[in-house]
């Protein structure tokens, strides 16, 4: 196996009695596309903010790159390339789609700190290629606010990217959008280098399935299986805790579905 | 009171529009000429106003001028940054008396005492910051009250250096070349010399990529974190900087009326210029200007006029402005046909 980028050993979140996050444990190699799946309150979202570095972890280590992380403040690590996109899309609003990636992207273009608003153009020139990436680039000028949902979630994708990420850390990159979108996103992330270690949350199986070269099953904050994609299919305590309930669900057709609750 | 700007406002900044990126040269050229011609007739108005106004004119003009680079120093903290502060006028009173100390004890030549004020400024800023910049929302309006008092306080009592609430009188005009200014034409021009280049450079630090920064901060701080930006180190440096801004136009004002009075650095300053700036429609800058003009002249012009009822004048003037305009005066630019951009947001 090759380098470990990412290493959470023993990596908890308490609220309470309540262990969201219960020691786990996950080595990500450099260059992977890990997957991490689990049924809703399986504690996807808070590790993933344990490793961002939002939230604290309450015990255990996180290890980048072999350089313990574990107590640098959030955007520390996001300089040492951790970046993310969020599951709720936060952008900045009252600014055109370019002006958000540009924020990011001027930290890794900067020309000496220059004064001079327009001394930007490889961060201008780094945001367009972006947007033609990620299919938004007739929306460049276009307020934040008046992008429909999807397009938001383009917009998230194309600013964790224009950080220059090590890690990418996507929570459910697919949700909300169209299939045409999703499989477009799907291609984008396929297309990234073998630089960008990429670590993704999604519900949609058929993205999970269609990026993934290892998949990690978290239930009840716990990991219940790591694996390849083949095996966590044919894994029966699997099947029992996600994709069961899942269909069971489906079957049933439930109200309050598992399959509903995509949040 | 809601003085965080709304979305967007940031949007009809003085020739703020660099979204296009480096745009094809016509458009470029014509947006220059359509923004930079009426900002040259103005200057030139500004510049010869003197040749045909009355002595007091210009020194109505010369106040309007500081309060408007005091303002728009505030705009940095409150319509860029999202730091409503009601303690500026304490950056602007130890410019003030800076300026007038240096000027009575070691030289008035021109530009030595507003520097020393805009350093001496910014270096109080960076005392009291580092504090005042870790809270956020009520807790920074209250933190920087307090810091306004103290430095009211402070001018209050040290009487042997201040003059305490006599005010430090006696304050020597300024000096270009040995020959001391006493015309109000003439210290009217270093006034807009000096504030020009305030408002440049104010300008340059809004439309800098510091500037955007500042901005995301204002719309999205846990989002600028993850992005790797430190919130704490920008607002900081901002808060310094819009404290050194606010010194210069207090060094300005010392070398202006000659005499500085505690209530300089006092809370009724502080409010009235976050009134202007208000006002004005913050995150704009040149609102700001405006809403300074509109405080100057209604209370300094028309309030001796009224039997003293200056501030009952300015308080409805608020009232009526926050209703009619609720992004302030620079709201009403967004309502210029031909603005491409709605200023709405969402459609």
């Amino acid at each position: 196996m090759s380098t470990t980028l990412l290493s959470l050993s023993g990596v908890s979140r308490h609220y309470g009695a309540l262990r969201a996050v219960d020691d786990v444990s996950i080595d990500v190699p450099a260059g992977a596309r890990h997957a991490l799946i689990g049924p809703n309150g399986a504690g996807k979202s808070t590790l993933f903010k344990l490793v961002t570095g939002s939230m604290p972890v309450s015990a255990g280590t996180v290890t980048l790159d072999g350089t313990d992380i574990t107590q640098l403040p959030e955007h520390q690590r996001a300089r040492r390339g951790v970046s993310q996109t969020l599951q709720h899309s936060s952008l900045f609003l009252s600014q055109s789609v370019q002006d958000n990636v540009l924020l990011a992207a001027q930290r890794q273009h900067r020309s000496r700190r220059s004064l001079l608003p327009r001394r930007q153009a490889a961060a201008r020139d780094r945001v367009r290629g972006l947007l033609v990436d990620v299919g938004l680039e007739a929306r460049a000028d276009t307020p934040v606010a008046a992008l429909s949902h999807g397009e938001r979630r383009q917009l998230e994708v194309a600013i964790a990217l224009a950080c220059e990420p090590k890690l990418l850390l996507l929570d459910e990159p697919a949700a909300g959008m169209s299939p045409a979108e999703s499989s477009r996103l799907v291609g984008l992330l396929q297309s990234l280098p073998a630089s960008v270690t990429l670590v993704i949350v999604e519900h949609d199986l058929d993205v999970v399935f269609a990026l993934a070269t290892s998949v990690t099953v978290l239930h009840l904050g716990q990991v219940l299986l790591t694996g390849s994609p083949d095996e966590v299919r044919a894994s029966a305590a699997v099947q029992e805790a996600y994709l069961g309930t899942g269909r069971e669900a489906l079957f049933l057709d439930h109200p309050g579905s598992t399959q509903m609750e995509v949040s | 009171m809601s003085v965080v700007p709304d979305s967007s406002t940031d949007a009809s900044g003085v020739g703020a529009d660099p979204r296009t990126g480096p745009a094809p040269g016509p458009s470029r050229a014509a947006r220059l000429a359509t923004r930079g011609i009426p900002l040259l007739v103005l200057l030139v108005l500004l510049a010869s106003a003197p040749l045909f106004a009355a002595p007091f004119t210009a020194n109505t003009l010369s106040r309007i001028l500081i309060f408007a680079l005091f303002a728009v120093s505030l705009d940095l903290l409150v319509g860029i940054t999202g730091l409503p502060s009601l303690g500026h006028a304490a950056y602007f009173g130890v410019g003030a008396y800076t300026a007038g100390l240096v000027s009575i004890h070691w030289t008035s030549a021109a530009p030595v005492p507003v520097l020393l004020a805009a350093a001496v400024g910014a270096l109080a800023a960076v005392a009291t910051g580092w504090l005042a910049v870790r809270s956020g929302g009520v807790y920074f309006l209250m933190l920087t009250l307090a810091i306004g008092e103290l430095v009211h306080q402070l001018a209050q009592s040290l009487s042997s250096v201040t003059g305490g609430s006599n005010g430090l009188f006696g304050i020597p005009s300024v000096r270009i070349g040995g020959e001391p200014l006493t015309l109000a034409g003439y210290v009217y021009w270093y006034v807009l010399a000096v504030a020009v280049l305030g408002f440049l450079g104010l300008w340059l630090v809004a439309r800098s990529p510091f500037g955007a920064t500042l901005r995301g901060i204002r719309d999205n701080e846990p989002r600028m974190r993850s992005l790797g930006y430190s919130p704490f180190r920008y607002k900081y440096l901002a808060f310094v900087v819009a404290g050194g801004f606010a010194g210069l136009a207090g060094g300005l004002f010392a070398a202006l009326v000659r005499i500085v009075n505690p209530s300089d650095a006092g809370f009724t300053t502080s409010a009235l210029i976050l009134l202007a700036v208000v006002l004005g429609g913050a995150g704009t800058l040149w609102g700001p200007v405006l809403g300074a003009a509109v405080v100057v002249l209604v209370r300094d012009t028309f309030g001796p006029q009224l039997d003293g009822h200056g501030p009952l004048l300015l308080g409805v003037v608020f009232v009526v402005a926050v209703y009619v305009l609720p992004r302030g005066f620079a709201g009403l630019a967004g309502l210029v046909p031909g603005r491409r951009r709605s200023t709405g947001g969402t459609a």
